[in-house]
């Protein structure tokens, strides 16, 4: 069973990279705008997604086409492991949070038919880019649960502050994403089009509803980068020698930085659509980090893993000897 | 868990109402007429008057920035030397493909028949041709694909319905009409990201666009006075108001200010 287990952390740790490999082909396909380049779902032109003829991956048909095979591979493998858990995994909540995956999935793929059915309506779109999300973070969370470093015998940190800044850290990144997307399928990615200034003034000197959109992600990248930074600094100072949080907490900093300066170049290369798209890879990495991190600093709280499959049952004397 | 299945349950017939009537808009767009008034007529050609006039940029129109095709090879083989976009068609200062109509003036008091030959909007090349044209409200737009490459066809109107449907084989022709004035609906290849063209549809048969020359030619008007509106997709649009006395002939000037910076 141990065995088992350990491969079902490595196999869960797959279809969490595989699922980045997603939303880099997410990215690309609104970086290019491609996505009403297949205009029909969930054929092809026509044809089976599956037998759809190379030759005809032209344009933007190649990233929209990918994006859909490369989503229909991770749904495969999202149901391969919501079956693997449920077999092997002793704990309840974790088999619960496979199937939540496995919903999330194919709530994702319905998501992503019915926008390119509808033309890309804003609402829906944006829903299908916090769906990926929150789909990759819950494929994130099976493979950190399941793996040997979570179910080590080690005592947790049990630390509240630590608790209260890693969470709400990443629930700024969260956000931050969402208003990431909502100037994306709002078209404001350029809204302003200068950086670090906005129309060369600290705040827009004019404003409409895309310029918002633009500002309050500019305004949401500083939040997350305190929140990353309090984060960081707190793990560093007090918990320097836990290689569990350190790691994640300078990888968080490393992630931010190289996230900021994407941002950058976002706006000075006039949206190239490998920066875009590198922007919203690496958004979604200070996303798993963010969440990693707080997952770990909730350990205490979290049934011991090792004992909840291990346990042997107590003699009946020594239970019947514990009562008066 | 029962919760949770019923809502997908719920998603996947959505989804699947979805597919069944979302994805061919253009079936939604049947042809119809303009509402006329009890007493309209048709207009007295003995008292027409025409409108003739010229498009002229003021200032250095910015150059149309390189297509790259590379995307697909079909469309580099198509095309020889370096491709342009075709925002800017200036020669001497003359405009072309600016969409020239009556917007306002007209009212309900004259009966037009609606055409029922086709307009052809064709892809070859990987290009639109014509880059802009104009349609009556009713009359069929054939849109026809002459590449042997895949073309996907996506309208975006804002009153009238939108749709986007696909021509992956090589010949193919599919007819779409429209049930509302608009000026203009741009159209939009999603698969060849440059392909764009403009439809001006109206319901009266006042109107033009620009040819080489920059001029334009509206034959046939009722005598009145109008506004008369010229739309180029870089320039924005400009009105001119003229009024037109029996057997009137006018000839207007559209002059836009070239943009200070390349769009």
């Amino acid at each position: 069973m141990r065995g088992s287990s350990t491969w079902l952390a490595r196999y869960a740790k797959l279809v969490a990279a595989c699922t980045v490999l997603l939303i880099a082909a997410g990215g690309m396909v609104t970086s290019t705008g491609s996505g009403l380049s297949v205009p029909d779902w969930p054929t092809t032109y026509g044809w089976n997604m599956f037998t759809f003829p190379l030759k005809h991956w032209v344009g933007g048909i190649r990233y929209e086409h990918s994006h859909r095979l490369i989503a229909s591979t991770v749904g495969f493998l999202t149901i391969v492991l919501a079956i693997w858990t449920w077999r092997v995994e002793p704990r309840a909540w974790v088999r619960k949070l496979a199937f939540a995956a496995l919903g999330a999935v194919i709530l994702q793929g319905l998501l992503g038919g019915i926008t390119v059915l509808f033309f890309l309506p804003p609402a829906i779109s944006i829903a299908h880019a916090g769906l990926a999300q929150i789909f990759f973070c819950l494929t994130i969370t099976l493979a950190l649960v399941t793996s040997r470093g979570w179910k080590s015998s080690e005592t947790p940190v049990d630390d509240p502050l630590l608790r209260r800044v890693a969470a709400t850290t990443t629930a700024l990144v969260y956000i931050q994403i969402l208003l990431g997307a909502t100037m994306r399928h709002n078209d404001a990615g350029l809204a302003i089009p200068d950086f670090p200034l906005a129309f060369g003034h600290l705040l827009p000197p004019v404003w409409n509803a895309r310029i918002a959109i633009h500002f309050a992600h500019r305004a949401g990248a500083l939040l997350v980068s305190l929140g990353a930074i309090a984060t960081a600094a707190h793990v560093l100072r007090h918990h320097r020698n836990r290689r569990e949080l350190s790691r994640p907490a300078l990888l968080l900093l490393f992630f931010l930085a190289v996230q900021v300066t994407l941002g950058a170049f976002v706006i000075w290369s006039g949206k190239n659509p490998l920066i875009n798209t590198a922007h919203v890879v690496n958004g979604a990495l200070v996303l798993a980090t963010s969440l990693v991190l707080s997952l770990r600093s909730f350990r205490a709280g979290f049934e011991p893993a090792t004992v909840a499959v291990t346990r042997p049952a107590p003699p009946l004397g020594q239970l019947q000897g514990a009562r008066p | 868990m029962v919760r949770v299945t019923r809502l997908l349950a719920c998603v996947a017939l959505f989804a699947a109402c979805a597919a069944c009537g979302g994805s061919d808009g253009s079936k939604s767009a049947e042809p119809s007429s303009p509402k006329a008034a009890p007493d309209a007529k048709k207009v007295d050609t003995a008292t027409a008057a025409t409108i003739t006039g010229k498009v002229m940029l003021d200032g250095t129109a910015p150059a149309n920035p390189v297509i790259k095709m590379s995307s697909d090879p079909t469309c580099t083989s198509a095309n020889s030397g370096e491709v342009h976009a075709e925002s800017y068609v200036v020669d001497k200062g003359a405009v072309q493909n600016v969409f020239v109509y009556i917007k306002d003036g007209l009212g309900n008091k004259y009966l037009f028949d609606t055409p029922t030959d086709a307009v052809t909007l064709d892809q070859k090349g990987c290009h639109y041709i014509p880059h802009v044209l104009g349609i009556r409200v009713g009359q069929p737009l054939d849109i026809v694909n002459s590449d042997s490459t895949m073309h996907n066809v996506h309208g975006m109107p804002e009153t009238n319905r939108e749709f986007n449907f696909g021509q992956p084989v090589p010949g193919m022709k599919q007819a779409v009409a429209f049930t509302a004035p608009e000026v203009m609906i741009p159209f939009k290849c999603d698969v060849h990201a440059w392909m764009h063209a403009y439809i001006g549809v109206v319901n009266h048969p006042y109107f033009a666009v620009t040819g080489s020359g920059g001029t334009f030619e509206l034959k046939s008007v009722p005598p009145g006075t109008y506004t008369v509106e010229a739309w180029h997709e870089k320039l924005g649009r400009q009105e001119q108001s003229v009024t037109l006395g029996d057997k009137d002939s006018k000839e207007i000037t559209f002059t836009f200010k070239a943009p200070a910076v390349a769009q």
